[in-house]
């Protein structure tokens, strides 16, 4: 603590346990909204909502929006907007569709089944969707077309131009290996999911303690240590109760004797196995921290909110806007892609109207999650919380039996009520600093 | 204070830049030397940002030509600038409100990990270095810039300035926003920095402020450059005119 002093004299006071903490009040509020979201239905349905099975089939569902959501933040972020996310989801769909059922099988000779299948199509698939994303940002950075132009263009476009390239077919069933990344088709089973959870949470609580040592190491305030040691309690407990309930999740009798059979076996007496951790749960994992890095850890990223928060500060600092708006609808495309995987592989065939409104359950993913179309603000874990509380209020209203126009209905009023309460949120405060 | 050196530092010879019909700098030439401050002085509009933008990259001139050290350089991005160590505080102070001072201080230029990942702590503690010196009463360094007052802000575009080493500073109206201790302390800043060898383009409306801290004053009307005068040979008063009827003041010798 040598010249500290001058810089932070007066060290604020800690006022409450949350501060303590240092955690965002935000966050809280997202969490809290959820939690009552989840007991509510919870209580409605007769403890049908908080149950194992839903909460598998819950994150399922949520994984394909909430890919694309993450990717939303950076270009609602830099004040643009996609429109064309569920149709580029489409063609993304589409072209690994054609490529793993036509293409290889037939024209490359590959058969059906081989192994790399699989692989080739998700290649082709991520090159298709960074290409055409690639394509949006260079017409909304070079040549200075508004996005909302470029990519309501791109909905009509891709939405068509999958269905040319599969003649409005439905194209299936898909390659099995690529099937196991649509949810229940592909799961870790319990020893995996424990394996994963126990080295999240090994790197939860070494993020937070190299977080600790390098600001000690420049004399920088740091919580107390019962603080540190208790919010990594916390983390690790959030992390391993959610893998608790995977894997308890139990695989029907059915169809392990299903299993058992095609193996040529009989189901042994008394066996049981769980699902656990989906891939599909587990890849949306994998981008979200991907994601959080590339926001506050890389250059890229900074640049992203600096160019939201002011682009002509941004460009006078040296930042090429034109190239960074390529890269961000480039990365958007590349989760579309992604997301396209999921989905199809969900659906375990490509479908016509495959990702049709994902568009606006992306974006509104993103608001409710906090990102302001104003730019410069939003965070990738808060649009992934925001995909979760749709798909259970969506999930939810369906099990209590709610009519689906009513469903929507709802849905729509909570967006723009998330709004008005993130507004009102940030107002409050704006005005206590 | 008489520049020893023949070379300028900057040379910009005959700079003309139009905006549709505005020529907002029509066939200007300035330049300036090592430790020497010249002043930009003229009536809003006159044309002094978009001149002095010319230099930092910012906008691309029509017509004309840079000079660095005597050596013809084409500057067509502020990155181009940067790379000549010339550094900017404009005007609008071209921060990014959502982001802390730090991010601000070293916005295209950070610091980074050998891994390549931004480096926060590290840029966190030069600032608070940096800052100290500046602006011993500056503390909000983790909070954007936008909950910051004017003054505060200006300082953040001011360590941005003087931070990276800079041999050319431009200081387009630095203390407009500043109360009067501010002020004194930018004053002293530029002291100091002339001292230190650097050449700086200041612009200001205070022209009793340019008189006492430059060396030479450049007026501009209407895109045009008026004149350039040493401040020795000028009163206050014949600037005011050159500024208010565009003409050179008359004098004998
Ligand atoms: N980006 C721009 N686009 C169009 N006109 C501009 C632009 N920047 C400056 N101008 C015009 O150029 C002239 C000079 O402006 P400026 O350099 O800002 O003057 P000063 O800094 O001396 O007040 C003004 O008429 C202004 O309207
Ligand atoms: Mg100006």
């Amino acid at each position: 603590m040598s010249d500290t002093q001058i810089a932070d004299a007066p060290a604020p006071r800690r006022r409450n346990i949350f501060e303590t903490l240092e955690l965002d009040t935000r966050l809280l509020g997202m969490i809290g909204a959820f939690v009552v979201l989840a007991v509510g239905f919870h209580l409605i349905t007769d403890g049908r909502f908080l149950t194992p099975r839903n909460i598998f089939n819950l994150t399922i569902q949520t994984v394909s929006v909430a890919i694309m959501a993450t990717g939303m933040v950076f270009v609602i972020v830099t004040r643009h907007i996609d429109l064309s996310v569920g149709s580029l989801l489409a063609t993304a769909s589409a072209v690994m569709a054609m490529t793993q059922t036509l293409v290889l099988p037939e024209w490359l000779g590959l058969g059906l089944g081989h192994p790399a299948t699989a692989w080739i199509a998700i290649a082709v698939g991520l090159a298709t969707g960074v290409a055409i994303g690639a394509f949006h940002g260079w017409l909304v950075g070079y040549l200075a077309i508004p996005a909302f132009i470029v990519t309501l263009g791109g909905l009509l476009v891709w939405r068509n131009v999958a269905w040319y390239l599969t003649s409005g077919q439905t194209i299936g069933p898909l390659d099995e290996t690529f099937r196991k990344f649509g949810g229940i088709n592909g799961t870790l089973g319990t020893t995996g999911s424990w394996i994963v959870g126990l080295v999240g949470c090994a790197a939860a609580v070494w993020l937070l303690f190299s977080a600790r040592r390098n600001k000690v190491a420049h004399d920088f305030p740091v919580k107390p240590m019962w603080a540190e040691i208790t919010l990594a309690g916390i983390v690790s407990a959030v992390i391993l109760g959610f893998i608790w309930i995977l894997n308890s999740y139990q695989v029907p009798a059915a169809r392990l004797r299903r299993n058992f059979e095609a193996r040529g076996e009989t189901l042994p007496e008394g066996y049981t196995e769980a699902y656990g951790l989906p891939y599909s749960v587990l890849l949306l994992i994998v981008i979200a921290i991907v994601m959080t890095v590339v926001a506050r850890r890389t250059r890229l990223g900074r640049y992203i909110f600096a160019t939201g928060g002011n682009p002509d500060a941004a460009e006078l600092s040296g930042i090429n806007t034109r190239l960074l708006t390529v890269k961000i609808f480039a990365i958007m495309g590349a989760l579309c892609a992604l997301s396209a995987v999921v989905a199809s592989a969900r659906l375990t065939n490509h479908s016509n109207d495959i990702g049709i409104l994902d568009e606006l359950r992306v974006i509104a993913a993103a608001v409710i999650g906090g990102t302001a179309l104003a730019g410069g603000i939003g965070t990738i874990y808060g649009a992934i919380l925001g995909a979760l509380i749709m798909q259970s209020l969506q999930s939810g209203m369906a099990m209590v039996g709610v009519d689906a126009p009513l469903q929507n209905i709802v849905v729509g009023a909570v967006l723009v009520l998330a709004v008005l309460v993130d507004i009102i949120y940030r107002k409050r405060t704006g005005a206590r600093s | 204070m008489t520049p020893d050196q023949t070379t300028p530092l900057v040379e910009m010879r005959d700079i003309s830049i139009a905006f549709g019909g505005v020529r907002a700098v029509d066939h200007v030439s300035i330049d300036l030397y090592p430790g020497e401050v010249v002043g930009l002085l003229g009536h809003n509009g006159a044309g002094k940002s978009t001149l002095i933008k010319i230099l930092s990259g910012a906008y691309r001139a029509d017509s004309g030509e840079i000079l660095i050290e005597g050596k013809k350089v084409t500057i067509n991005s502020p990155r181009d600038a940067r790379h000549h160590n010339i550094e900017t505080i404009y005007q609008t102070l071209a921060l990014a409100d959502n982001l802390d001072a730090p991010s601000n201080l070293f916005l295209g230029r950070e610091i980074v990990t050998p891994l390549g990942l931004v480096n926060d702590a590290k840029m966190e503690a030069e600032t608070r270095r940096i800052m100290a010196r500046l602006n011993p009463n500056f503390r909000k360094i983790k909070e954007p810039v936008s909950a910051l007052s004017g003054g505060q802000r200006q300082s953040v575009a001011i360590a941005r300035a003087v931070y990276f080493n800079a041999r050319i500073l431009i200081m387009d109206e630095p203390t407009a926003a500043l109360g009067v201790h501010e002020t004194k302390m930018v004053a002293d800043l530029i002291q100091e920095l002339k001292r230190q060898g650097l050449g700086i383009f200041l612009i200001s409306h205070d022209t009793r402020e340019m008189m006492e801290l430059c060396d030479r004053v450049s007026v501009m009307k209407n895109g045009r450059l008026i004149g350039t005068e040493r401040v020795e040979d000028v009163t206050e008063d014949d600037i005011l005119s050159m500024i208010i009827m565009g003409k050179k003041p008359e004098r004998a010798a």
